[in-house]
Parts: C-alpha cells; structure tokens; sequence
C-alpha cells in the first residue's frame, strides 16, 4: 500500500472531539483502574510544564497590560501603572478597531470558511479518486503546511513580486502589484494555501470513522455521492467540524506570517491584529499596549469559541429532540 | 485501514446511472483538482528551480543548471551547524510535548477530573498570549531568572509549555475515540494497569502521538523568534535564524545563500514526515472503528 | 468555567505577587558603575556582539572581529600579563529584532560588554538606563584617549546623548543624489549635473520623463522603506528648508510646520505627477526595487547613502549580486542635496545632508570596564580601523584613516570631504524612533494622493500623541 495513501494519514482528531462537553461528564471512563490519584500523577509533568513555561508568562503579560510598559526609553525604566488606560486607549483607537475588523475578515475567509470547505471537499474527494492524483495532489497540499515558515515567505515573495514574479510571468500581468491591489485577497489566499491540510488530514480521517455500513445502505437505497455526503457523512463528522474550526480559528488569530507578505500595507490595509501588536510592542516599544491588545485577542478568540460551542450545543440539542 | 482501501472500487462501480451526467461531473471534478494542483505547486516552483539558476532572483526560470550555489552554501560555516541545531531543539520539543501530552491526554480522557475540558480551553486560549510577541519579554525575563538563558533546554521548555495544551487537546480526542471495550477485556484477563497501557493503549495511541509529534516539529522547526532571543551564542542559532541573515545591511536578499538554504533546510522537516507517516500512518483507524 | 477560572485566578494572584516583588521595570538601583572594578585582573573574559554574522550580513565586518580585532587584543593584553578570552556573539538579523534581543540582554546586564548599536538609539537606551556615559563607566581612560583627535566633534555627536560620549564611533555616512549619466545624456542633461534647488530636480525629472520607461526619480517615501523614508528623503529634503527635525534647546520637535508641508509639497511634486513611481514606495520590497530599477538604468535620480555606491551598484557581481553595474564608474554620477533655494538650509546652507552610523558602546554592568574600553578603543585604533577598510571600504569614523584609505574611491572621498562638512545627524532623543514611524506615515499618505496640508494634519496628531503635544511645534 503506497505510504501516501491520504487515509494513512492520522488525523488528529478521531472522534466525539467536546471541547466544553455540556451536561453532567459521560460515565466514569477509568477502565485501566487508573484511579484519580494516578490520573492526577499523569497530567501532573504537562502541568508544571504549562504552568511555568506557559501560565506564568501569560499572566505576566497580561499584568504588563496595566502598566505603561516599554522595553526602551524612560517608560522602560519606570514603568508607571494605568489600569485599564491601555484598553480605553485601544477601543478608541480607530487603528485597533480596522484592525480588529480586518483580522475577523482573514479569519473568516482564509480559515472558518477556506480551509475548512477546501479540507473537506479533498478529504471527500480522496476517497474516491485514482491514487496517483491523489497521491500527488496530497504531498503537494502537505508541503504547503511542512515547510518552515520564513521558506514559505519567501516562497510567497517569488510568487507575486511586481517585477519578476512568477504569477506575472504566467498570466502575462507585466508589473501587477499583487500584494499593494489587494492585500487582504493575498494574504487569505495565502493562507487558505498554507494551512488547507490539517484540515484535509482531520477530516480525511474523520470520514474514516463514518461506518462503511451506513454508507452501503445509502448506496444501495440509491443515493447520489452529495446525498450521502448529507445524510449519512455530515452528521456524523459535525463534532469534527466543530474542533477543526476551534483549532484553525485560534491559530488564524495569531498568525503572523501575513506580515512577511504585505507588511501589513499598504495603508495598513492588511494589518491584522498580530501584525498590530508586532509594530506597536516591538517597533514601536509599547510593550504595555501590545500586551493589552493581546489580551483583547484572546477575548474575541473566547467570544468565537463560546459561540461555536453553543451552535453545537443546539444541534447536538435539535439532534436529541428530534 | 480496509475501509479507506475498499472503499474505491466499491463506489465507482456505483456509479452506473446517467452517464453523459456522470462525464460532465466528472471532467468538472477533474478541471477542478487541476486548478488545485496548479494552486498548490505554483508557490513550490521557486524552492525547485532556484537553487540551480545560475543567476538566482525572485524569478523561478529553467535558464541553465548550476550546483555552484549549492557548493556556496556548504562553504557557509552557519549551514551544518545551524540544520544540526534545528534537530536538537525540534526533536528534543516534539519527543517531550508528546511524552508530556499522552499521560495527560490518557488520563484527562479516562479518569473524570472536574473541569478538564474548561481547563484544556482556558489554556490554548492562553498559549496564543505566549506565542505572541508581546510575551517575550515576560519569557526573556523569566528565562533569565532561573539562569536557562543561551541554553538550548530553556528553548525546548518555552516551545514545549506553548504547544502542549493543543497537544493534549488533539491527543485527548484521539484518545476519547478509543472503543474502552479494548481496555476492558484485557482487564477481564486479568492485566494490570500499567501492563494493559503499555501492551493496549501505548500500541493504539501511537499513531496519534506520531501526528502530534510531527505537528510540534514542524512547529518548532520554523519558529525564529523564541530562538533567536533566547540564544545568544550564534553556534547555538536554529536554521529558522540563519535563513535570515542572508541579507545585506540594507536588507538585500542574497538570492543564491537563500534559495538553496530554504532546500536544504526544507528536507530534513519533510523526511521527517515521510518517515513517521510510513511508520505510523497506517496503523490508525484500521479495525477500530466501523 | 468554575475551575479553571478558579485556577487562574490562583495562578494570576501568584505570578501578580512575584512580578511586584520586582522582576518588571530594570532595578535602576542608582549604584554608581565603578570603573576601578577588576582593573588589575589577571584572567578577563570579554563578549563583543554586533549584528554581524560570519557567513551572513556584515560578514566583512565580522571576519574583522573574529580574525583582527580579537587575536590582536589578545596578543597586546598578553604583553601585559594579562591573559584575555574574547568571544564574539554576532547575529544576522532585522535591526529591529538585534535591537530587541539587545535591551532585553541589556536589561538583565546578561549580555555582551562590548556591542555595536546605531547612533540613533542612542536615545532610548540611554533613557532607559541601559547604557551610562563614558565617563561614570570608564573614567579617566576615556577621556585622556588619543583617538579623540582624529574624529570629529559632529561624528562624536552621534553617539553623545544629553551632552555626554556613550561609546566611539565605528563609522559614519553621507546622503547624495545619484543619477544615470547615460540617461541624463538622453535628456539632454549635462554630466556634471549638480542642482542648485529642488526646482532643478523636478525640473531634471520632467526632462526624463520624455524618456520611454524611466523612472526620473526616486526619492523614498512611505512605511516600508522603514527608516530609509526619513534618513534619505524626508529629513535631507526637511534640512533645506531651514530648521532641524527636533530643537534641542525648546526640546520641541517640528510639527506641520511650513518646512514640513514645503517637503510634503516636494514629495507631492514628484509623485503627483509621474514623477516617481509611487508602487515602489508601496510595496515591501520596494527599496530592493529601486535598487534593482536603478542598475538597470531605469531611474534618473535617487536619493541614497554611501552604503547604494559600495554594497548595491559595486561593480562586482560577487559582492553586489543582482544590482551590481560593472560600468557604475562611467554611468553613475552623484551631487549635493540642494536646500529648497539656494541659502534656505539649515545654518543658511547652499546644500545639505544627513549622516548616521553606529558605533560602539559598553554594557555598564560589564565586569571589567577597563579592559572592556581597552578593547573598544583598540576597535576604533588606527590600525584596526585601517584594517575594517581594507574588508570593507566605506567612510571611518577616523580622519587619518579615512585620509589614508579613500582616495582611490571618488565617491567616498566626495562625501567625506564636501558632504560631511555640511550633513546634519538625527536627533538622538528617545522618541526619534516614533516620530520617523509618523513622518514614513505622512509621506506615504502624500504618495497615495492625501493633500499635504491633510498628511501633515495627521503627522502633526500622531506627533502629539507620541512626544506630547508640548513637545511639538508648529500646526
């Protein structure tokens, strides 16, 4: 069996993925007779690991927030206490808020919508396709994800520059600016283009798990690819959907790569908010601002997140009910 | 593992009714897998072509063929040390997130512990603070506290702490998956605990570990800033720092340094998942569901 | 969300306590540095850093510290008994990440004794503690130093905060307009070009535009030329109109002052009116751009530094790559930066300039600040110095070496005697960095078509907001 087989490639989510399970825990799982004590002993070295590494700065950065702080010049030698003054400061601040704006736009296109749809469709059309057009399509859409990303960058560069760039090259568009017309298409596509395969390998696998069984019914009771795809596939990866766009929707947020295509220009017009944070605490040397804003990042995350959360809870809900 | 592999056969012998229908979807489908392989590759030309061009710009051309940028580059002294260093930081990262993320995962997903999944959120939501830019001061400070400054361990446990609630997050879901009737019967026979997860569980949530210990390297393979920082001897510096001083004072890029260092620093990550994925790839899903 | 509130709360309490029990905000304990400190030691351990790395960028200069500067001061501390162990930590990187990396080193006095650093942010290290001047950290020593004679009190400036010296200059640079004589040629345009005004540069300019496909001018402007925006364009062309960026004696810098909206007014000139091509202003990659334009012959007049003559157009194509020009010293001809009329720059000046350049400083937490400075002013010995030229020609901080070095290279001998005498140097204040961010905003909103009297209304607000509006004049 070629090694490239996309079924072979484990997802990492397999099934049943609740990241905020409603209603009282399922039954007590502890087959192995683990115990709480034991258990407690197992997640211990991930928490002291997360704890210090993680937790500890995190919550540094977020006091950082209240202060006036600055890694140079006199604010950095004296940094003074503001309380909320950097948040009142970023929600007045238009920038902020186009930015804001903007990042939901990226994360919207290029991952909830992008990623997710074209994941899907090629873990679904992988199922049924000739192996070497699956094969090649499958390394291809992994290299996108496996390189390292300053390679990618560059990568990008080489791809759209104005005066030698290949997409000029190819379509004939002598000295097309691509990334100064349209930046915020640019770094979506990019985007979609970087990251479709974790996606793709979710729910490669995820697919997986849909019993053959129902599926032969389906087929045998005369329904089309689509209608299976509905009836029988849908719901049953819909938890895998959830945790997929959990996942990509948090790491959208806090991608910086776009700044190393646009720089977040023209006019700021494709400065999303990681690309705001990098000029405001490490150009700039607001340090106290950008922790701010950073906090103000992982709230929208929590926002997007609760509501996901809730969308499944309905259904799972309508489900129940029905 | 069957599932995927008879499922092929099975389905296109289905499709039997409205043929010319059939044609048109079909070439529809196929037009469009074109216009993705071509969306996909077009990027990855530049990274294939350049490294030989005998005059290596932004441009990706086939005008001659050349390994004299290559010979250029393993003249540089940052080249070997630096993919060395890599290896060091992104082996060492991936083998204790997942050493770290499966106990926890295991025991998060078997044991009823108040809160766990609340926690897990609260803490991927706070790994996104740390990875930000912001927080490396926070980091820095810390770091040199507690006297890991310039070492390469001080790297491991900042990148580690950051990818391990997504770790455990993925792995736990992984785990949740798996049919408990396995552990189950082994217990009938009478297994212990420890012998049930290193014979049972260990075997079936391997491939897991594998896909989140490739997801960690390849994290930490392009991360520059946590290194960069945190390192301040230059032999120490990853690749992901070294790609970036192929430029001049003035920013100029030195295409013939940079496009052969972006290949050779390219291969060992994807090897590396080809290897693991050979290993491990198959052994997931196969039996277990269905 | 019980528990994990719960525990983060603990955790937040915890970390709050710890960071107020005093990890943020440098302990500034206002300790006296003590420049006696292990004078006479026997063994010393010295780390230099530079943004320099072998194999990399500034490889010319790094090779100079690894295989020069070090093996020669420590053969000259063994002949005085003392044995010395110099190790040199270079990077390679942005200037913005190497100056990160380099406050944070500086903040926890982890980092090198002896580093490199821009005149520039002289500003803020210095305001932030991080660096003290000569005198508290070395003493005597520096002050009785030889090497003084030899650089010149304006080349001293820019690495003097508040009236102080932090540390000796490595080097320093000049601005000119380079222009294609081919070019001007086809225009009907003389070889000695040297314009008198910035009218005669618009004028020039039209004079190219008949040609097909050239660019008459590039001057920088916008966001992505970084500081490249203010220190070739904005701020040359802001000295011709008379008054500096900041005056030192009201602390005021300018704001949308008439000499600010005449320099919007020029860049609107040029780019309103297919003058210059505003995509390259725009585009990230634009300097690269107009470096690469330019040795093709595809722009008229530039606006650049020494570094565009010795490192971008050098006729070597080893050194200079894609944009070198094997013909550079036929084609390429270079004038004087012209005030906006004649006698209107600074200090009723007929031309201007604006140079920089970096230099070396210490760490005041080194352990061994004598022999620390010894090895800084062994750096910037005329025998080193000499050596750094050889690697690398460019404009030395030191006059007998630049004497003795730059007479085979016309255009580094012409900045060093026509163009130094009349250059200004940037202001070394704390907030110059912010206030460059908001000039590159205001000429990049003139590229784009914002009126100048709009950009220099936002320039004027963003200044406010980043110096205080007591600090800013004009509006």
């Amino acid at each position: 069996m070629p090694s490239t087989s996309p079924e072979a490639e484990v997802a990492p989510v397999a099934a049943a993925p609740v990241p905020a399970r409603p209603g009282p825990a399922a039954p007590d799982g502890d087959v192995v007779g683990l115990g709480r004590g034991r258990a407690m002993v197992f997640v211990a070295p991930a928490l002291v690991l997360v704890g210090v590494f993680l937790v500890f700065p995190a919550v540094w950065t977020i006091y950082l927030g209240l202060l006036d702080y600055s890694l140079t010049g006199s604010a950095a030698k004296a940094p003074t206490f503001v309380g909320l003054g950097n948040y009142v400061t970023a929600l007045g601040d238009p920038a902020f808020t186009r930015s804001l704006y903007l990042t939901l736009l990226y994360v919207g296109f290029s991952a909830v919508v992008g990623q997710n749809v074209l994941g899907f469709l090629l873990a679904w059309f992988f199922r049924t396709t000739h192996a070497v057009v699956r094969n090649v399509l499958n390394v291809l859409v992994l290299l996108a994800w496996i390189l390292p990303g300053s390679v990618v960058a560059f990568l990008w560069q080489a791809l759209l520059d104005r005066r030698d760039g290949t997409l000029n090259a190819i379509l004939g568009t002598t000295d097309y600016a691509w990334a100064i017309d349209h930046p915020m298409a640019v770094i979506i596509v990019f985007n979609i283009w970087r990251g479709t395969a974790f996606s793709m390998l979710l729910y490669a696998a995820a697919i997986n798990t849909v019993p053959r069984s129902h599926l032969e019914v389906a087929r045998m009771a005369g329904a089309r690819p689509w209608q299976q795809l509905r009836d029988v596939v849908l719901p049953t990866v819909k938890r895998h959907v959830l945790t997929n766009t959990l996942l990509i929707t948090l790491w959208t947020f806090n991608d910086f790569s776009p700044y190393l295509l646009t720089g977040g220009g023209p006019d700021n017009q494709s400065e999303i908010l990681p690309v705001y944070i990098y000029k405001e605490a490490i150009i700039g040397g607001h340090l106290g601002y950008g922790s701010a804003i950073s906090l103000l990042l992982l709230v929208a995350n929590l926002v997007i997140a609760v509501a996901y959360i809730r969308l499944l809870r309905t259904r799972s809900h309508d489900e129940a009910t029905a | 593992m069957s599932a995927a592999a008879s499922a092929a056969p099975v389905r296109s012998s289905a499709r039997t009714l409205a043929p010319a229908r059939t044609v048109a979807t079909r070439s529809l489908v196929y037009a469009g897998v074109c216009v993705l392989v071509v969306f996909f590759a077009l990027p990855l030309l530049w990274l294939v072509l350049t490294p030989f061009s005998p005059a290596p710009s932004y441009r990706a051309t086939l005008s001659g063929f050349t390994l004299d940028n290559m010979a250029k580059l393993f003249d540089n002294p940052q080249t070997w040390p630096s993919i060395r260093n890599s290896l060091v930081l992104a082996i060492g990262s991936s083998v204790l997130v997942i050493a770290l993320a499966a106990l926890a995962a295991y025991a998060l997903s078997r044991v009823r512990i108040p809160g766990r999944d609340q926690l897990l959120y609260a803490l991927l939501l706070l790994s996104s603070i740390v990875t930000g830019t912001a927080a490396m001061v926070p980091i820095f400070l810390m770091l040199f506290q507690i006297g890991l400054i310039d070492r390469q361990v001080g790297v491991v446990l900042v990148l580690s702490g950051g990818l391990l609630p997504a770790a455990v997050f993925m792995l736990k879901d992984f785990v949740d998956s798996i049919p408990r009737s396995y552990e189950e019967s082994a217990r009938v026979f009478g297994a212990s605990p420890s012998q049930i997860l290193r014979h049972i569980v260990l075997p079936v949530i391997r491939p897991g570990m594998a896909t989140v210990g490739v997801w960690a390297l390849v994290q930490v393979w392009g991360n520059f800033l946590v290194p960069y920082v945190l390192l301040s001897d230059p032999a120490k510096q990853p690749a992901a720092v070294v790609m970036y001083t192929f430029y001049d004072a003035g920013g100029q890029p030195n295409f013939a340094l940079i496009s052969t260092f972006a290949l050779v620093y390219s291969v060992p990550v994807v090897v590396l998942y080809l290897v693991v994925n050979r290993r491990y790839g198959f052994a997931f899903q196969g039996g277990i569901k269905g | 969300m019980r528990l994990s509130r719960r525990a983060v709360l603990l955790t937040s309490g915890t970390a709050v306590s710890l960071v107020l029990t005093g990890c943020v905000g440098a302990k500034d304990s206002g300790a006296k540095a003590n420049p006696s400190a292990n004078a006479s030691a026997k063994d010393v351990t010295l780390v230099i850093s530079a943004n320099d790395v072998a194999g990399g960028k500034n490889a010319a200069e790094a090779a100079w510290i690894t295989d020069s500067v070090i093996p020669g001061f420590v053969a000259a501390q063994k002949a005085k008994g003392v044995t010395a162990k110099v190790t040199f930590n270079g990077s390679g990187v942005e200037d913005e990440q190497y100056k990160t990396k380099l406050e944070l080193n500086l903040k926890t006095g982890s980092g090198a004794d002896v580093f490199a650093a821009d005149g520039i942010w002289l500003g803020e290290l210095a305001s932030a503690g991080y660096v003290k001047p000569l005198d508290d950290v070395v003493g005597a020593p520096a002050k009785s130093w030889d090497g003084w004679q030899q650089i010149s009190k304006a080349v001293q400036q820019n690495l003097a905060f508040k009236d102080q010296l932090y540390g000796i200059p490595n080097g320093t640079d000049g601005r000119v307009l380079y222009f294609n004589k081919s070019l001007f040629s086809k225009a009907g345009l003389p070889a000695d070009w040297q314009p008198k005004s910035w009218a005669d540069i618009i004028s020039a300019g039209q004079a190219l535009k008949k040609l097909p496909g050239v660019n008459p001018i590039q001057i920088n402007a916008g966001v992505p030329m970084g500081e490249a925006t203010s220190a070739q364009g904005f701020l040359p062309l802001l000295a011709g109109t008379g008054q500096p960026l900041y005056n030192d004696s009201e602390a005021k810098w300018q704001g949308a002052t008439e000499g600010v909206k005449d320099v919007l007014k020029f860049y609107q000139q040029v780019y309103g009116s297919g003058l210059g091509d505003k995509r390259v202003q725009q585009d990230k990659a634009g300097r690269d751009q107009s470096f690469a334009d330019f040795s093709k012959g595809k722009i008229g007049i530039l606006a650049e530094g020494d570094y565009f003559w010795r490192s971008v157009i050098c006729p070597s194509k080893k050194d200079c790559g894609t944009t070198s020009m094997a013909n550079r010293n036929d084609v390429v001809g270079w004038a004087k930066i012209p005030a906006m009329t004649p006698g209107k720059g600074v200090n009723g000046q007929d031309f201007v300039s604006v140079s920089g350049g970096s230099g070396w400083l210490l760490s005041p937490k080194t352990k061994y600040p004598q022999q620390a400075w010894e090895l800084m002013a062994f750096m910037a010995s005329k025998d080193m110095q000499t050596a750094l030229s050889k690697a690398q020609i460019r404009i030395s901080a030191r006059a007998d070496v630049n004497d003795a070095t730059l007479t085979n290279d016309p255009l580094l001998s012409f900045i060093s005697k026509e163009v130094l005498p009349i250059t200004t140097y940037r202001p070394s204040d704390e907030k110059y960095n912010e206030v460059s961010l908001a000039i590159q905003e205001a000429t990049g909103k003139v590229v784009t078509g914002t009126s100048p009297d709009e950009a220099a209304k936002a320039y004027q607000a963003s200044l406010q907001k980043a110096v205080g509006a007591e600090h800013v004049s004009g509006g």
